[in-house]
């Protein structure tokens, strides 16, 4: 079964949250800045896909996917 | 036309032969969805300040330009492709207009508000918008039929939902829904906009001074008490910054919806089902935001660095506008582009602009449409078009709407 690992880089993240609106299970947003906090950097195949989404859609390019 | 600029592109012995480009903008159209989008890829255009740009349209170039750090969102960076004449650059009036400003000032700026809009946030705001939807519903019914849906529902919520993030009393909106409406209109000549704008600005002067001595729990008071106070930004910031959200926070979400309004009615098979099944509101309002793309002209860009986007280069000064409304028309992303179609999946639109400057407040946004277009179709099951869809009115506006909407229910 593939793995997918995730990066975010919270220096490029402009707070946007459309990671937060695809994948809420996945990602979050920190109540001080707005930025990108990452709850689960290996998540299960179910979300893989909303996951793929969700880094498509990123408009700063600041989630990183590793797929293995 | 579209012919010979085929044949200069494939043509290298033509090049030193300009084909006159097209204007930009063309006439806007009449009716609630974007002109079709251009066949080129990437062209050249003519704007109405006589300066050339790059007309970029493809969902790829669009989403590349606007993520690349080759393009400057300054306007006052030489190059710059202003579709109108604007005044001398002045310190006093560009302060905090962060749209404006590329990083690191830019980044410095949205992240102090950043966290004021994320979803969270919206959400523990969501019942005040149902009530604020709600009560606009019930004065919409009062008014009696036909009533005009943009006066008397899409303006007011958004409006008034704003005020109260802000902390703008809302019985001063008539003033600033005037002044806004000058300043966005693309017939106001440059002086008489600038004069709006320093309306609107000596206007939230004096409500930060309110702030100031008498701090409320909204927006303008906690950057006036954590960021003012502290000598973090300056007076002339606050106001910007209170400005861009005022007029961003009222005028794009009412033209949505008064225009999400008409689509729906114009699709009654659509807005059967979206009645029949309340969880296809979020479908309905990413699909309404592709199909109507408010931001008619694009977003203009200028190129820092020599550099390409797709596979065409773009020198250092050159102007480009990422077109929106195209990109949201691209055939390879979004099949039948020129359907309106709530199940086709339209997350990937770019209705809300690409990169680190994309729309601050689309959780704010997507929660009022969602309210406001399920409460309207529960509410009022067998609202109808009271005009002849060919009488509609549209404004000719920086952001698209319709002037009037009048309705039956």
């Amino acid at each position: 079964m593939s793995a997918l690992r995730i990066a975010v880089d919270r220096d490029a993240c402009c707070g946007s949250g459309n990671c937060v609106m695809t994948v809420p299970q996945v990602f979050d947003q920190d109540e001080e800045l707005g930025l990108v906090v990452l709850l689960d950097p290996e998540p299960p195949a179910e979300r893989h896909a909303a996951v793929r989404q969700a880094a498509h859609i990123c408009p700063a390019g600041a989630i990183d996917l590793t797929e293995s | 036309m579209m012919r010979h600029s085929k044949m200069l592109q494939g043509g290298p012995t033509l090049t030193t032969t300009e084909a006159t480009p097209k204007s930009f903008p063309p006439p806007p159209p009449a009716g609630p969805r974007p002109n079709p989008a251009p066949e080129a890829a990437i062209e050249r255009v003519l704007l109405p300040t006589g300066t050339q740009a790059w007309l970029v349209t493809r969902h790829d170039d669009v989403r590349q330009l606007l993520r690349s750090p080759d393009f400057s969102a300054d306007f006052t960076a030489p190059g710059f492709p202003v579709l109108r004449r604007v005044p001398p650059p002045d310190p006093k009036r560009s302060a905090g207009l962060f749209i404006r400003m590329d990083a690191p000032d830019h980044t410095f700026f949205r992240r102090m508000l950043t966290s004021e809009f994320m979803i969270k946030n919206m959400r523990t705001l969501e019942p005040l918008i149902r009530q604020t939807v709600v009560g606009a519903l019930d004065s919409l019914t009062a008014a009696g039929q036909p009533a005009d849906l943009v006066e008397h529902f899409a303006l007011p919520v958004p409006s008034m939902v704003i005020c109260h993030l802000l902390g703008v009393p809302y019985a001063d909106h008539a003033f600033f829904q005037n002044r806004s409406r000058t300043l966005l209109a693309w017939s106001t000549p440059p002086e008489e906009a600038q004069a709006a704008a320093d309306d609107l600005r000596a206007y939230l002067e004096r409500l930060i001074d309110v702030k100031v001595a008498e701090p409320g729990d909204d927006l303008v008071s906690r950057l006036a008490t954590e960021r003012l106070a502290t000598g973090e930004i300056t007076r002339d910031e606050l106001v910007g910054l209170s400005l861009l959200l005022l007029i961003a926070g009222h005028e794009t979400t009412a033209n949505m919806i008064g225009l999400s309004a008409l689509v729906l009615l114009q699709h009654p098979e659509q807005l059967r089902e979206l009645r029949d099944d309340p969880a296809l509101i979020d479908d309905t309002v990413e699909e309404l935001l592709r199909y109507l793309t408010i931001v008619r002209q694009g977003l203009p860009r200028v190129a820092v660095r020599d550099t390409v986007v797709g596979d065409h280069e773009i020198k250092a000064g050159e102007g480009v506008i990422a077109l929106l409304s195209a990109a949201n028309f691209d055939a390879e992303v979004f099949a039948a582009a020129e359907e309106f179609d709530l199940h086709r999946g339209s997350h990937s639109h770019v209705a809300f602009g690409f990169g680190v400057h994309q729309c601050l407040g689309q959780p704010l946004a997507r929660s009022e449409l969602r309210i406001a277009l399920a409460e309207l179709t529960q509410r009022l099951p067998d609202l109808a078009l009271a005009v002849d869809p060919s009488e509609v009115e549209y404004r000719d506006a920086v952001i698209y709407g319709v002037r009037r909407l009048p309705v039956t229910w």
